[in-house]
């Protein structure tokens, strides 16, 4: 992976020396609040709830065991033991005190690592797909491009004051797992008629209060146009978009507002200038940063261990079924390890779990760790040999639950157990969905969903792209859910549909719980998922089961059970 | 026509532990919501408010967030306040773990 250079440590160590100057100068007096607060955020220091937060970037989500092992010493030395991962493969800090925060960016950039630009109106943290470099389905890796993106985009005089924040997410797969349709900027690798591999652009994607999908600005861009191309579109942004109204100040409104083929004739036409400007320096860079992106010396061992302890363990062999995916080499395997053990916080790791997931990447992982959207740890090489070794380690420290892809593999934002801009809690909705489930036992019947949770409009939890969303309200004192059901992240983006009436604190659990028994009991066959489900009968069957009140279900489909052995559920759609 | 005032808490954040504090009977700025101060007039609510924000060295953000007295303590009305009087309930930690000043 990518080594700062000298020029990446100094400009590091500058933004440490200088926060370190301003925080002082905050605590004698000399900087009011609101002086301070631009500066802060612009390190990623949000005050949140209940303390300060501290959101440290992981570019394009990738990061050694070097690192994660650090960030396991700041959660022990300057927080309670654990950190928060994020839906843009960031981690956050929930407790930090504000005179420590100093401390905490020096011990980052000991390690290459900052939180610069996780807030504000710039061009935040790239994210980039999980898998990268290690899928079967990749053109090529992504990761070089993302660094050339970082390195630009970072302190960039010109875009660092825009009208909004604006987040860039790159995939290299035609299997989209970096939500590219969801950014401002999405880059998905494809090849041209040629057979070379360059991006498609797309633009104005968005969740938050007005989500819209992302579109198509070009339908290939050579590879080496990447920075001017991208440049022109952020200047044509930074001149369109508004400024008057700061919910109308994202790309996607701008793109709404003005048309793609006028943003598009306006992109091109300052395309032709920014080209000339670059001058191949941008390329060259590029040259060394795919080196530095070299797929790592691949190990060559028997898997015969690995056959046996599959066929013989059946707590590991579900963790294969579950939580492993294709690598490239047929001898080794992508490994998810997920942080979502039933009833524990979406994302939270601790310390001692970082640890361990830092050892295994060192001692089996060559050295490599990710941080997936969907708030889990990748593994991204680990040789089958070696799987039983991480698979029992990970065991140890509680992180080998086998539910990637399952119902308790929720997305849930920080909610208002954390979040200062929350206007419900996401955190309990999930433990307590993930609890329900596991305890009726239906997680692998029920098979692949995919249900994402926001704890306000502004959407981190993805809700409008999950197969079930939800997003809590406050209505009139009191939390209220509502749902969305259809929504896809992948690279056939799509908003769900809302479902109707929101429902209570208490009453949102038995509404997911009654979906899902009338999705079991409508699916065409065990391989239909939900979505497949949802995507054949639309709401209506969902819609009626929901707002039927329980005590009518049971006795109708008691009535039902003893005449026809056919559920209420069925009946219904018929 | 002009909202009626209702009970008061004057509440805000440290500046240096970020941590939630109320304005206490005293005076003085306190952990816990139930030894906060109810305010029940509101230009003095309003004075102490404007206090408070001139007090950018010791505190940030402060508001004056809707009380009322149950069973004889300080109790939040809205649930956003109840989480921050309490701390995050997903675990033990937060305004559970501390309270003193």
């Amino acid at each position: 992976m990518y080594s700062y250079t000298e020029f990446d440590n100094n400009f590091n160590q500058n933004r440490v020396d200088q926060f370190r100057s301003q925080v002082t100068r905050r605590i004698d007096g000399s900087l009011t609040e609101d002086e301070f607060k631009p500066l802060r955020l612009m390190n990623g220091l949000y005050l949140q709830l209940h303390a300060y937060m501290l959101r440290v970037a992981i570019p394009y989500g990738t990061l050694n065991s070097q690192k994660m092992y650090q960030l396991a010493i700041i959660a022990d030395k300057y927080d309670r033991g654990y950190g928060h991962f994020t839906t843009r493969q960031n981690i956050q800090y929930n407790w930090p005190k504000l005179k420590d925060v100093p401390d905490i960016l020096q011990d980052l950039a000991n390690v290459e690592m900052h939180a610069v630009q996780t807030s504000g109106n710039c061009i935040r943290n790239v994210t980039a797909d999980h898998f990268a470099g290690a899928s079967t389905d990749e053109i090529e890796d992504p990761r070089p491009t993302a660094e050339l993106i970082r390195q630009w985009s970072t302190d960039h005089p010109e875009f660092s004051f825009l009208g909004r924040k604006f987040k860039i997410a790159i995939t290299g797969s035609p299997n989209d797992r970096a939500v590219t349709k969801a950014h401002d900027i999405g880059l998905r690798m494809v090849r041209n008629n040629k057979n070379e591999p360059g991006y498609e652009v797309i633009i104005g994607g968005g969740l938050g209060r007005t989500p819209m999908i992302g579109k198509v600005l070009r339908s290939f861009l050579p590879r080496k146009d990447i920075l001017p191309y991208l440049e022109s579109v952020m200047q044509i942004y930074n001149m369109l978009g508004r400024r008057d109204n700061k919910y109308k100040a994202r790309i996607k409104i701008t793109v709404h507002e003005h048309g793609i083929n006028k943003i598009c004739d306006l992109v091109e036409e300052r395309f032709i200038i920014q080209r000339s400007s670059f001058g191949g320096f941008d390329q060259k860079l590029l040259i060394k940063l795919e080196k530095a992106f070299a797929a790592p010396i691949y190990i060559n061992e028997p898997i015969d261990s690995y056959n046996k302890s599959y066929q013989s363990d059946p707590l590991f062999r579900s963790f294969v079924d579950t939580n492993l995916s294709e690598h490239k080499n047929l001898n080794y395997s992508i490994v998810s390890i997920s942080l979502k053990k039933h009833g524990q916080t979406p994302g939270d790791a601790t310390s001692q779990q970082m640890r361990m997931m830092a050892n295994l990447a060192k001692k089996y992982g060559h050295d490599e760790l990710r941080i997936s959207h969907e708030q889990n740890v990748i593994l991204p090489h680990v040789h089958k040999s070696n799987l039983y070794k991480v698979f029992n380690e990970l065991k140890s420290v509680e992180l080998a639950t086998a539910n990637i892809g399952l119902i308790s593999d929720i997305i849930a934002c920080p909610g208002m157990d954390y979040c200062a801009l929350a206007t419900a809690r996401s955190i309990p909705i999930a433990q307590q969905i993930a609890m329900r489930f596991n305890q009726l036992k239906l997680e692998n019947d029920i098979g692949e969903i995919k249900i994402k949770i926001s704890g306000c409009i502004n959407a981190c939890g993805h809700h409008h792209i999950g197969h079930i969303g939800i997003l809590g309200l406050d209505r009139a004192g009191v939390e209220n859910y509502q749902i969305t059901l259809g929504g896809n992240s992948t690279q056939n983006t799509v908003i769900g549909k809302s479902l109707g009436p929101g429902f209570s604190y208490t009453e949102i659990i038995p509404a997911i719980e009654k979906i899902i028994y009338t999705y079991l009991d409508i699916r065409s066959s065990n391989d239909e998922t939900f979505l497949e489900t949802f995507n054949r009968v639309g709401l209506t069957p969902f819609k009626k089961i929901v707002y039927t009140p329980s005590e009518i279900i049971n006795k109708s489909t008691a009535t039902f059970a003893n005449n026809n052995n056919e559920s209420f559920a069925s009946q219904e759609i018929k | 026509m002009a909202r009626k005032f209702t009970n008061k808490v004057l509440t805000a954040n440290r500046l240096i532990e970020g941590d939630v504090v109320y304005l206490g009977i005293n005076g003085d700025w306190v952990l816990d919501h139930d030894r906060a101060q109810i305010l029940k007039e509101e230009e003095f609510a309003i004075k102490q408010l404007a206090l408070a924000n001139k007090d950018s060295g010791f505190l940030v953000s402060p508001y004056l967030a809707n009380a009322e007295i149950r069973d004889g303590v300080p109790t939040p009305i809205h649930f956003r306040d109840s989480f921050r009087a309490n701390g995050p309930t997903n675990y033990n930690h937060g305004k559970k773990e501390n309270h003193n000043v």
